[in-house]
This record gives C-alpha cells, structure tokens and sequence, in this order.
C-alpha cells in the first residue's frame, strides 16, 4: 500500500477549509495562517508528484482506485499522466500564490478561504480523476465555490450579474456535457465509468460524430471557446483578485482539460469529423479576443480578453489533432495559467492602492511599485510569445501544428501575435511609465513581502520554463502521445 | 396463515400507532401544560421505531400477506422508512411551532397520517390503497388548516380538503372502472386491458395521483396550501406525501402496465409531456415569486416533474433513481422548509428579500441553507446531484435523450432563483447593515434536526454508493 | 580551464546574463557602483571574445568550430547549437567590443541606472546568441530577445518622441518576425530539424523531406520562406523602403542605445541574408539579386540624400546608416549574383567588412553626437557653427571619424567599400556605377555636418556663459581611442580581419 499522495492532494483543501469553518470568526489572523499552511501543503505535495512522474515510464501513475459504487461501475479512481501533472502544479502555485495575495481580505476571511479551498480541491479532483463519474463530480465542486466568490467578495459593480452569468454558462455546459457522457456509458456496454476502459469502447462512428460536440463544446464553455466566452471577461473583472487568479489561471484549464480528456480522448473519431469547426471557433477566439482586448480601457476587462484569445490558442493546439500543436497547448495551458495568475496579481495590488483600473488614469506605477510593473512586463513578454519565455515555448508548437493542417490558419492566429504586442506594450506603458496622476501622488503604498513571494514565484517560473522547455515539455509530450494513440497512430 | 411475517410486514405502523396512544394518554395526563415535550417524545418514539425497524422489518423475499391485501417488500420497507424519518424531522420542526407545536393532537395527526402514507406504499389492493390515501389525506386536511385564526391557513385546509376530495373521487372512479370490467381488485391479479378501458383507467388514475403529487395541470391548489399551511406541515406535504404518491404511482403503473404490455408506451408517453409540463411550469413560475414558501412550493412542483424523468424510463434503474432521488429530494425538501420555518419565527416574514443580511445573522443557518438550496439545485457534493444525475441518466438509457435536454434546460432555470436566494442570503445586508443586533437564535429542536438533514444530505451526496443499492433492491421487486 | 574552453561561447553568451541578475541585487542608489560594476562585466565577454580569437584557426577545414550543442526543446527537435565561422566571429567581436564603450559612454545616465545598465547586458546576450546559434529556432529566439530591452531603453530613457517611436520599432521588427516566425515553422515542419547546416545539407534533397503542408510543391515552400526572411530581414538592415522607423529610434535613443542600434542591430539584417537567404536559396537569391542591387542603390542614394538634408545632426547621422548600410547589400547582391567566383567573394568580403566598419564608425558618430547634445542640449545643426577653437580635441576626433565614414583611403571605410565595389563591377556594373555616384553624395553630407558644427561663423551662445562649451573629456576619449585605432589599423593593415573573414567566405559561397 503505497501513500495514496493524489487523493491526499484532493482532500487536504477540504480538510483545511474544515478546520477553517470551525475557528472563531475573529481570529482573523489565525485564519490566514491556517489557510497558508494548507496552500503550502498542496503545493508541496503536488509539486513532489511532478518531481516524481516517471516520463520514461509515461501513461498514468500514482494511480488509486477504491470502489465508490460498484454496481454503477463508479469508482473513486484517481491517476495523472503527463498532461494532467503540470497542471496539478500549476493549481498547487495558484492557490498558494493565491492565499498570500489575498492576505488582506478583511471581509469574512474564514468563509473566503474555506470556499476558495473548496474550489481548489474540485480542481485538484477534475485533473486527477480516471472516472468520468468522478470528474463531473469534480467539476461541479469547482465550479459552484466561484459564484459565492465573486458575489460576495467581488467588485461591487458588476458581481452579481457576473457571478449568475458565469455559474449559469457554465453549468449549461457542463450539463449538457454530463448528457454525452452518460450517453457514452451506456452505449459502450460496459457499465462503467472507467475513463481508461471506455477509451477502449470503439463507440461507433455515428454516434461520436453525434456525440462529440456536445461534449466538447460543454467543456469548452468554461474554456472559454467562441461563442461561449461571454462569462468569463465579466467573471474575471467582477471577481476579487485571487479568484480572478483561479479562475483565469486554473478553472478555465479545467475545461480545455475536461474537454480534451472526455473529448477527444474517449471520441476520437468524433474529434478528428469536427476538429475543422473547432480549429475555426479556436481561430475566431484567438484573433477576436485580441482585437477586443485593445480596444479595453479596463486593464482587468483587457486582461480577462487576451486570456479568451490565449486560451484559444489552446483549443486551437488540440483541433490540430497533431503531436506539435497538442503538446504545445499542453504547455500552453501551463504558461497561460501562470501568466494570467500573474496578470491578476499584479492588476490587483494596483487596483488595491490606486482603486481605479481604467488605463487612461493610471500611470507612473513603476517608481513605487517596481516588483509589479517588472513582473507585469515580464508577463505581457510571455503573453507576446517572447523567446525566452514560457509563452514562446508552449506558443511555437501549437503554431507548427497549425501549420501542418491550415497553414492559412496558422498566419490569420499568428495575427493576434502583433495586436498582443500592440496592446501589452500601450498598456504597459501608460499604466507603469509616465505622469502618475496627480490623485494618486502618494496614496501608492509599497506591496509587502510576501507578495513580492507571489510575483517572484510565478514569474520565476515563466522564465524557467521558457528558458529549460525540457523541464516540462516532454513529460506533456509523453501524455500526448497517448491521446495520438487513441486516435489512430500518427 | 398466520405467520411471523404478518406482524414485520405491519410492524412499523403498530408501533407508530402505539406511540400516538401514548402522545394521545400523555396529553392527557400533561392537560396541556408543557405541550411542548410531547414533541421530544414523538420525535423521540418515531426515532426509536425506525432503529427498531430498520433492524428487525427489513423484507428478504417480497411476500403477499393479508390475503392480497399488503406486499411486504423492500419497496414498501424503504419508503415507510422514509416516512417514518420524514415524520420525526417534522416533530421536531413543529415542537417550536406557534400553535402547532403544544397541542396533542397535531403529533397525533402526523402520526395517523404517517400511517396512512406507509400503507399506502404496500397496499396492492385497490381498496386498501384507497383506503390508505385517505387515511393520509384527512389528517393532513386538519393539520394544514391547524391555525383556526389565521385566514390562509383556513383557507389552506379547506382548499386542500375540496381539491383532494374531487382527486381522490376521480381515482376512486377509475379504481371501479377496474373492478367493473376485470372483476378484482387485486393488483397482481388484474389482467386483460381492452383499450378504451385501459386509456380510461390511466387518465382517471394519473388525474388522482397527479394531483397528490401535484403534477401540472393539476397542481394550482398547492401554492396557496403551501404557503397558508404552517411551515413544518408544508415541509411534511410537500415532501413525505409526495414520495408517498410516487411509491403508489411506481406500484399501480408498473404493476397494472409492465413494461412488457401493449399500453406501457402510451402512459409513458403521457407520463413524459406530464413531467416536461410540470419542471417547466413549476420553474418557470417559480422564478418570480417573491414569497419563499410559494417559491418553494413551484420549485417542488418542478422536482416532483424531475422524478417523473425517472418513472417514465420504465426500467429497473429507473425506479431506483426515483427512489434515490425521493430519498434526496425529501431530506432537502425538509431542510429548506425547517429553515424557513426558523426564519420566520424570530423575524414573522416569509418574503425573499427579507432573508438579506442572513448570512450575517446566523451564519450556521445560512451554511444548511446553502447546502439545501444548492442540493435542490443539483449542485455536488450534495444528494441532489447524484439524484439527478441518475434520473437524467435513467432518461438517456431509455433512449429519451431529449426529456434529459428539457430536465436540463430546467436546472438551470431553477439554478437561476436558487441562487437569488443565496445570493439574498449571503451578499445583501439588512437595512442600516447592522445584522449583528438581530440575531436569529435557533431552539435546540431545530439545531438538531437541521444539523441531522444537512449531515444527511452531505452523505448521500458522497457516499452515494449504499443509498443506491437501497433504491435498487426497492427498485427489484417490482420487476 | 577544461570547461571554460569548451564551453566558450554559453560563457561569452551568457556571462552578460548573470551580470545583470549580480547588478540586480547591488544595494540601492549606488550608481557609481552600478556603472563599474556594468563595464567591468562587459569586458569579460570582450576579452574571452579576444581569447576565442586568438584560439581560432582560420585554416582549419572545418569551417564551424567551438560547436556546442545541448537538447532544448526535444518535442519539435531543436537544439541548443552554438558555432562561430569567420563571419559570425567578427560579428561577435564587434559585439563585445562596442558593448563596454557604449556602458561606458552611458555613464552620463542619471536615472534608473541599475535598469538601464541590466538592459544593455540583456541586449548584449541577444545579439551575441543570433551570431552564435546554429538552430534556425534559437536564432530566432535571440532574434526576438533583443527586440525588448531596445524598445525599453528607447521608451525609457529617449528623448521627447519617445513613445512614438519606440512602438513604431516595435511594431516593424516584430511585423518583420512574424514572417521570419511562420517561414522558421514552415520549414521545421517540412523538414522535421531546425538545426542550420543540416537544413543546408537537406535543402535540395526533397528525399528527406518530413511533412509538408497540404502537399505544398517544395518550391512554394522554398519561395514562401525565401520571401519572409527577405522581408523581415530587410526590415532589420533597414533596406529603403522599409527604413522609415529607423531614424527615428535612431533620433529619439540615447547616445548609447544609438551606437548599439547603429553598431550592431543593423548588422543582424544584414548577417541574416549572409547567413540564412544566401546559403538556403542560392538559386532564389541569384534570381534576385538585380533587384537586392537595386534596393541597394536606392538605400545608398537615397540615404545620402536624406541624409544631406537633415538639419538634426542625429538624423543626418541616422541617414548616413541607411546608407552606408546600402554598401553592405550591393556586396551581397553582387555575391548572390555571382556565387562560386572569385567576385562574390571579393563582393562578401567587403561586405562583411563594411559590417565591422560601419559598426564602428555609426558608434563613433553616434556618440560624438551625443557627446556635443549633451553640452547643448540641441541637436540642430543651424545652431553650432565654428566650434572647432572652442573645442579643438573634440573637432579633430570628429573630423578623423567623419573620414573614416566618408571613405577616405588610409582608414577603414575605403578597404571595404572598395572591395564592394571591386566585387560588383563584374556583375552589376550598372548599379555600381550608380553607387558611386551615390558615394559622391556621401562626402557631401559629411562634410556638410563637419562644416555646420565645426567651422564658418562661431555662435557666440556657445563661448560665453553658462552655455559655454566644454571641451571632450577624459572618459569620452577612452570611449573613442579604441574606435580610432581600429579605424586606423584596418585602414592600413585589414589583412587580420580579412583572413578570417575570407576563410568562411570562400569555404561558403
């Protein structure tokens, strides 16, 4: 019996949140500490499961199975592959960068903390778990924290309408997902919910070509694909800054994520009759969302667009269905989640001290925030696809994928890589350089130390990964070519 | 003939009828002063029947005793067990229930009635079916109009009485339309439908129970009851009666009109524009209400439309989903009513908009309320999703992909209103934001029974797997 | 010992890397500290580069050497592979050696010093890993890294159209690599390696071909690619037409950004067509070379009479790029056209010649300009004016370089743009005809700027007063005395740079 480190991973939030739940509302302090030691644990944790995947051996590993309803065919079975393992780290940094960020919430801490970790928890169960069962389960869990989240801790302007966009988006879609899969189940004839057995189905052609676009675009609801991106701009600016963190940073993986695993994986021939239409929602997505991002004056607004464009690129990786553009949207989903993290962050402790996000008022950031505008610049360098940066790394091949199966496509995506640029840089240097307004004269405050963690953290972790791609990147590649396995050699 | 299975198949409602003997001597005896701790000892007496039950009145085999008159099977077993629960829930919720709460005779009246909706999940005889719904129906007519001096109360019961009594009417008829032509009223040995006959029996019966089950169209009498009924009632009405109704639904369909029959695909064809009607109309209507009693009493309507998915499939795992999802739905069901009821004791409103700064009042309260409503809403890791994840997979499995899409398109109409709910419940602050000077003090009756439903909604929702076998195995008998 | 020579190129490369990440963590406000912390850094490269040539050997039959190679990105086959040729080498000389000087000359920088000086080091790892690599990918890497601190040290430390102009460098180098990017992938994709010799070696064996895009013809995959590396390295040269963003962030730099700008930027153009278009599409490019000539031409022409008529001595310095820069392309043209005979590579050296001439000679205008406005504080060339008895040391540097700029024979303008010209003659004679007219035009502009600053009637606003005009100081001199001599020896004795260079030029074209 070995130490059963995923489903420890997985529960260890709700124990945190527990343990939360029952301390004394007033005991605010205690409350934060308590709420670290439970992000360091996971990050510790899920950081050593990265450590310690065997890319040789490749396919799933630190698996744990235990019967939950056998006569369904449920069980609780849990195992990562080299897909899903950088993005239990990347949830392991997220949360702990984003429990540091939020030390200062005064607001109910308790509650805060306890449903950020609920969430976090369905994220940790979403990427791990081997039963399609199981994942849906996770995937509610996750979603559902997010309304309370962003209606009671959000921007009070647009939280309520936000927070009931977003949970009613997403619940469509993940409902009209949990249809296929429960489609899936019966057809196969086997009477579980076993992701790896139902791989084996071989469902016929018919009823993928049926199947497979309400599943994928179910998920693709939460990752945020054309024209069902609506939520999540609205969702990232309506939400406090460590939730905007999750939810641009992890949450919106989970569904590129569910929708490849469930997707793809388990309808491959469904995937390879509609990857031209996702190819193009994923284009409209990539080329859209940029434009749209340049013509915001809110930097989260323009933030929460640019990750709609870059997650496009994600999809856009998966619909080229080839070994370059998937591994590269693997990486990608990394890159991106500690890039918008870092986003976030950073918007936040600007907004905090200046409590304005409108472009056109900012300025002169630089001189007493240096740490943000350095690591702000760092990101917009890797939301440009600098080299040198993760973006450029995960970026590069998702583009080579493009071009081995619309190379048209690839140089109406490649596009968005100019207007990027334009807008990060303009947006950049209004909000960091220049007059600082006369307003905000000396209400800029010093960030604390333990931001200056968080910053350094994720944006350490931007340069790693662009300058040693192969710390990550072959261990996505041996998750992927699994999935090109699946769907008939290549 | 006598045997030992004749006293377990009745056990319970001997003992439910011995413990409203003893309510009945102790009110007596008390003359009315501390009426109160009458409720402990109901709630305490239909406690110790249920332990006692679940130990010694679990069926092995499904026998017929009482000449035909009683089945004695896990069908019957699971859902008197249910009841029996619901009941003690319900004891606990009245005790600190103005009016309802001191007096005798309303424990004795939850208890005849629980009696009533137990046989009524075993009766496979039509007499003694009919016998037993109105057994359940008349103490109810009481208990809903209990408060003499409340209007909507009045108002309550007498409606209540006048819709069930024409529903029970049209049931009876088509009961002796049964008899008339088949010559027994035996359900195992009815047999030999024409179809005139058979179209006859399935509009007149479905009319009946669709009405005790509240199924649209014939569900415009339960808002007002609900709303003019005291809380705990409502709680009880909208859910143990209702399953009640299911569990006869569930019997006298499948076992009149087996899946095997010629006449099974019309009910069910009828049986699925019913529940599309119904979760849209209960949803629908729901979302602009502004009392919450009457929210919830669309929103149980539109759940009773969400369990008919599951009938409708006519399968094995059909029948164990709706009886999963009864088990669920009765356990939330009861939670947002206690809370209601809770709320409305120390404030006197029922409106929505009155629960704001909730959260800030009674942050214990607030949490079994997101628990339930979310539960209602379908959300894990609580009962309701599970439960609904079965019924909808029971409709795919039955090939009625798109009754699935209508449920779904539903849950989220009915997301929506929930989440207004919460949304009251944990963003708005009250009027002058000082919700720390009017706190919501729960009594102890409502602590633990509140703590008990949340808990319980908790473990079905996760540990889903035994509470699944024990709708199946339900399920089993009738096939 | 071991590992330092076999490992010289990552340690040349990344030495200004780790610089910048020690001035990081110096105490704050210590600028002196900063700035000798800074050039100190910057000669470490620039004497390692010294060792790496003196251990070269240009003889050798293996043109490459001080390979390096590590795997980096496995999954699409790109490896970290470093090499210097003769070409290449020079180029990584001209880089170390301009990069102190230009830390040096920036030692007049009051603000955000430690920025500032972390910049240039990162700047100076950019270009020095597009000499070095022998991965199209990781050229292209560096390629874009050096795109970003040159558009902050612009942005931030320019002069008043800053902002303007620094996006504008943005937007056409990155436009520029967006083609370069998409024609890199292209050809990874059909030919499944990045690594540059092998796709040499590959390129004309569609046998090995991996996989290409809707069963594209190779030639249109060839000609796709061919035109988006002329294009974007055109951009870079600047080659007229595309050269418009150039005098102004050549304008609005600073003194240093300028000579770096002018001194090594420009060269990567250049360096790519050397390196990358001439090599992969010999057939391509020789096709095209009339029309390269005649870009060449226009930029020789054109630059110099923009450059006649600027009034902003920056600018008229800036043109004067565009057209010496135009040299630099006639010999390229010249050897695509004529590739394998003893005139191209005449023509490819005094190409690459004119590549380290130019280097030095814009760094040394560069910052003879930057020198005069920082007295001034303008830079127009109406308001100097016999200058020369205020200021002698500084006149007689500035005369001595603005000949070297012009050509004058004895100094190191004249060997290369005579090798140029001695190369295309026999190919393009009338093209070359027309840049010598072009060249005329070239001793006008110069001596224009000369006789505006430094002779005709004194402004008396700069001999009296506050204003008073300060001679050349002792720092400024360090800065330039490396530069002259450089000049000088080349002019006289070009035979140690031209070894090198016509090795690799000969074993290549």
């Amino acid at each position: 019996m070995t130490f059963p480190i995923l489903s420890v991973i997985i529960f260890s939030p709700i124990v945190g949140a527990l343990i939360l739940l029952l301390m004394p509302a007033e005991r605010k302090t205690e409350i934060r500490v308590v709420a670290l030691m439970t992000a360091t644990f996971a990050l510790i944790l899920s950081f050593w499961v990265y450590l310690n995947y065997d890319q040789v051996a490749a396919g799933y590993q630190f698996i744990e199975k235990y019967a939950w309803m056998p006569q369904l065919g449920i069980s609780l079975h849990l195992g990562v592959d080299g897909i899903s393992t950088p993005l239990l780290l990347l949830t392991g940094v997220v949360m702990f960068t984003g429990v540091i960020i939020s030390w200062g919430i005064d607001d109910r801490p308790r509650e805060f903390f306890a449903f950020l970790f609920l969430l976090a928890s369905g994220v940790f169960g979403v990427f791990v778990a081997l039963d399609l069962f199981m994942l849906f389960f996770f995937y509610e869990i996750a979603v559902f924290p997010m309304y309370l989240l962003i209606a009671i801790w959000g921007w009070v302007k647009t939280r309520e309408y936000a927070a009931m966009k977003l949970t009613l988006y997403l619940f469509i879609g993940s409902v009209v997902a949990l249809i296929g899969a429960l489609a899936m189940y019966f057809n196969s004839g086997f009477e579980t919910f076993n992701m790896l057995v139902l791989e084996t189905a071989n469902f016929s052609p018919e009823f993928q070509k049926i199947w497979f676009l309400p599943v994928f675009l179910g998920f693709a609801v939460l990752g945020g694909i054309w024209p069902f991106h609506n939520w999540s701009p609205d969702g990232h600016v309506a939400a406090p800054t460590a939730v905007s963190m999750f939810h641009a940073g992890v949450l919106m993986k989970l569904g590129a994520f569910a929708a490849l695993r469930v997707g793809i994986m388990l309808l491959p021939e469904g995937a390879k009759f509609w990857a031209p239409l996702i190819l193009m929602l994923a284009t409209v997505n990539v080329v859209y969302g940029a434009f749209i991002a340049m013509i915001q004056k809110d930097l989260k607004y323009m933030i929460g667009f640019s990750s709609v464009s870059h997650m496009g690129l994600v999809m856009l990786g998966f619909a080229t269905l080839t070994k370059a553009g998937m591994t590269g949207a693997g990486v990608q989903m990394f890159s991106h989640g500690v890039m918008t993290a870092l986003f976030f962050a950073a918007t936040g402790m600007v907004y905090d001290r200046a409590h304005t996000r409108q472009i056109p008022e900012l300025g002169g950031m630089m001189k007493p925030l240096p740490w943000v505008g350095v690591t702000f610049i760092i990101g917009g360098l890797v939301s440009m696809g600098m080299p040198g940066f993760s973006g450029f790394v995960a970026e590069f091949p998702i583009f080579m994928g493009v071009w081995q199966v619309k190379p048209w496509v690839a140089i109406l995506a490649v596009i968005s890589i100019v207007i990027t640029a334009a807008y990060i840089m303009l947006a950049i240097r209004r909000t960091f350089f220049g007059e600082m307004p006369k307003e905000l004269e000396g209400h800029i405050t010093p960030i604390s130390a333990m931001d200056k963690v968080a910053l350094g953290l994720l944006s350490g972790l931007m340069i790693a990964l662009g300058v040693f791609p192969s710390i990550m990147v072959p261990m996505v590649e041996t998750g992927i070519e699994n999935v090109l396995r699946l769907l008939g050699g290549a | 003939m006598f045997n030992s299975s004749m006293i377990l198949a009745i056990l319970p409602e001997i003992l439910l009828l011995l413990l409203g003997l003893l309510i009945l001597i102790l009110d007596i005896v008390l003359k009315g002063k501390d009426g109160r701790n009458l409720g402990w000892v109901a709630a305490g007496g239909l406690l110790f029947i249920l332990v006692l039950n679940v130990f010694l009145a679990k069926p092995t085999m499904p026998t017929d005793v009482f000449g035909g008159m009683i089945r004695y099977d896990m069908l019957g077993y699971v859902f008197k067990m249910l009841f029996i629960f619901g009941a003690m829930l319900t004891s606990l919720f009245m005790m600190d229930s103005e009016k309802l709460g001191n007096r005798g005779e309303s424990y004795i009246l939850l208890l005849v009635a629980t009696i009533g909706m137990n046989l009524m999940a075993s009766a496979t005889d039509l007499i003694m079916l009919y016998l037993a719904i109105e057994t359940t129906s008349i103490p109810m007519y009481i208990l809903a109009g209990f408060m003499r001096d409340d209007k909507k109360s009045t108002e309550a019961g007498l409606k209540y009485l006048l819709f069930g009594a024409m529903a029970s009417t049209v049931m009876l008829y088509g009961f002796s339309l049964i008899f008339g032509f088949t010559g027994t009223t035996a359900l195992g040995a009815i047999s030999g439908f024409s179809l005139p006959l058979a179209l006859g029996v399935i509009v007149l019966i479905l009319v009946g129970i669709a009405f005790k089950i509240s199924l649209a169209p014939f569900h415009f009498w339960a808002p007002d009851v609900y709303e003019g009924a005291p809380t705990p009632i409502t709680g009880f009405l909208s859910t143990a009666s209702k399953a009640a109704g299911f569990a006869v639904l569930m019997r006298l369909f499948i076992g009149l009109f087996p899946p095997a029959s010629a006449y099974a695909p019309s009910w069910t064809l009828i049986m699925a524009v019913l529940a599309t009607i119904t979760m849209t109309v209960g949803n629908v209507v729901a979302l602009s209400q502004s009392n919450i009693k009457r929210m919830l009493a669309y929103s149980s309507i539109a759940h009773a439309g969400y369990a008919l998915v599951g009938v409708v499939s006519l399968s094995e795992l059909g029948v164990g989903s709706v009886t999963f999802y009864l088990i669920a739905y009765v356990l939330t069901n009861l939670a947002a009513f206690g809370i209601i009821a809770a709320f409305s004791k120390v404030t006197g409103s029922e409106k929505i908009s009155d629960f704001a700064g909730m959260s800030r009042r009674n942050s214990g309260l607030a949490l079994a309320m997101l628990v339930a409503f979310l539960s209602l809403t379908g959300m894990p890791p609580f009962g309701g999703f599970v439960a609904k994840v079965f019924v909808f997979a029971a409709a795919v499995k039955a090939d009625m992909v798109w009754l699935a899409i209508v449920g779904i398109l539903n849950s989220i109409v009915g997301l929506y209103y929930y989440l207004t709910v919460l949304k009251v419940v944990y963003l708005h602050r009250m009027e002058g934001e000082n919700e720390e000077a009017h706190p919501i003090p729960l009594s102890r009756p409502y602590a633990i029974a509140l703590s008990v439903l949340s808990a319980g909604i908790l473990l079905i929702g996760i540990i889903f797997g035994p509470w699944f076998n024990i709708a199946s195995s339900a399920a089993a008998g009738l096939f | 010992m071991d590992f330092l020579s076999s490992h010289l190129l990552s340690v040349i490369l990344f030495f200004p890397v780790f610089a910048a990440i020690l001035i990081l963590f110096l105490p704050k406000g210590e600028d002196k500290l900063v700035r000798w912390t800074a050039l100190i850094a910057s000669l470490v490269p620039f004497v390692l580069t010294v060792v790496l040539w003196l251990n070269f050997d240009a003889s050798a039959s293996s043109v490459f050497q001080f390979e390096e190679s590590y795997i980096w990105y496995a999954a699409i086959n790109s490896n970290f592979h470093l090499g210097v040729d003769g070409i290449s080498l020079s180029m990584v000389l001209l880089t170390t050696l301009l990069t102190p000087l230009a830390i040096l000359a920036s030692f007049s920088i009051k603000e955000k010093v430690k920025a500032y000086m972390m910049l240039f080091l990162f700047l100076e790892m950019g270009m020095l890993g597009v000499f070095m690599s022998m991965d199209l990918l990781i050229f292209f890497v560096f390629w874009e890294i050096g795109l970003v601190p040159m558009y902050f040290l612009i942005n931030q430390w320019g002069s008043s159209n800053r902002n303007y102009a620094s996006l504008k460098f943005m937007i056409y180098t990155v436009g520029g690599s967006l083609g370069l990017l998409l024609a890199i992938q292209l050809l990874g994709v059909s030919f499944g390696t990045y690594d540059i010799g092998e796709l040499i070696s590959h390129f004309n064996y569609s046998a090995v071909l991996h996989n290409i895009p809707l069963n594209m013809d190779i030639n249109a995959v060839k000609a796709i690619s061919f035109w988006a590396f002329v294009v974007a390295f055109a951009i870079k040269v600047p080659v007229w037409p595309f050269h418009t963003w150039l005098p102004d962030a050549h304008t609005e730099a600073p003194t240093a950004g300028s000579m770096i700008l002018a001194g090594v930027l420009l060269k990567l153009g250049a360096y790519g067509f050397i390196r990358l278009v001439l090599p992969l599409y010999p057939a391509e490019s020789a096709h095209f070379a009339g029309w390269l000539a005649f870009l060449a031409v226009m930029a020789i022409v054109f630059g110099a009479f923009g450059a006649y008529g600027q009034t902003d001595f920056k600018r008229l310095v800036a043109y004067s790029s565009v057209n010496h820069m135009g040299f630099v392309l006639l010999g390229i043209a010249a050897a695509a056209k004529a590739i394998g005979t003893a005139n191209a590579h005449i023509a490819m050296n005094g190409a690459i010649l004119q590549m380290f001439n130019h280097g030095l000679s814009a760094a040394g205008m560069f910052f003879l300009v930057g020198v005069i406005y920082e007295r001034t504080h303008t830079r127009d060339l109406r308001e100097f004016g016999g200058l020369f008895p205020l200021v002698p040391v500084y006149g007689g540097i500035l005369i001595f370089t603005s000949m070297a700029s012009l050509g004058l024979p004895g100094l190191n303008g004249f060997v290369s743009e005579f090798l140029v010209v001695r190369g295309a003659w026999g190919e393009l004679a009338g093209y070359t005809a027309a840049a010598m007219l072009g060249l005329l035009f070239t001793g006008a502009y110069i001596l224009k700027g000369v006789k505006n600053v430094l002779h005709g009637p004194m402004n008396e606003e700069w001999a009296h007063g506050e204003h008073k005009l300060t001679d050349i100081n002792t720092r400024e001199i360090v800065v330039m005395v490396p530069l002259m001599a450089l000049m000088l020896s080349l002019g006289i004795w070009p035979g140690w740079l031209l070894t090198v260079i016509n090795n690799a030029v000969t074993a290549l074209f």
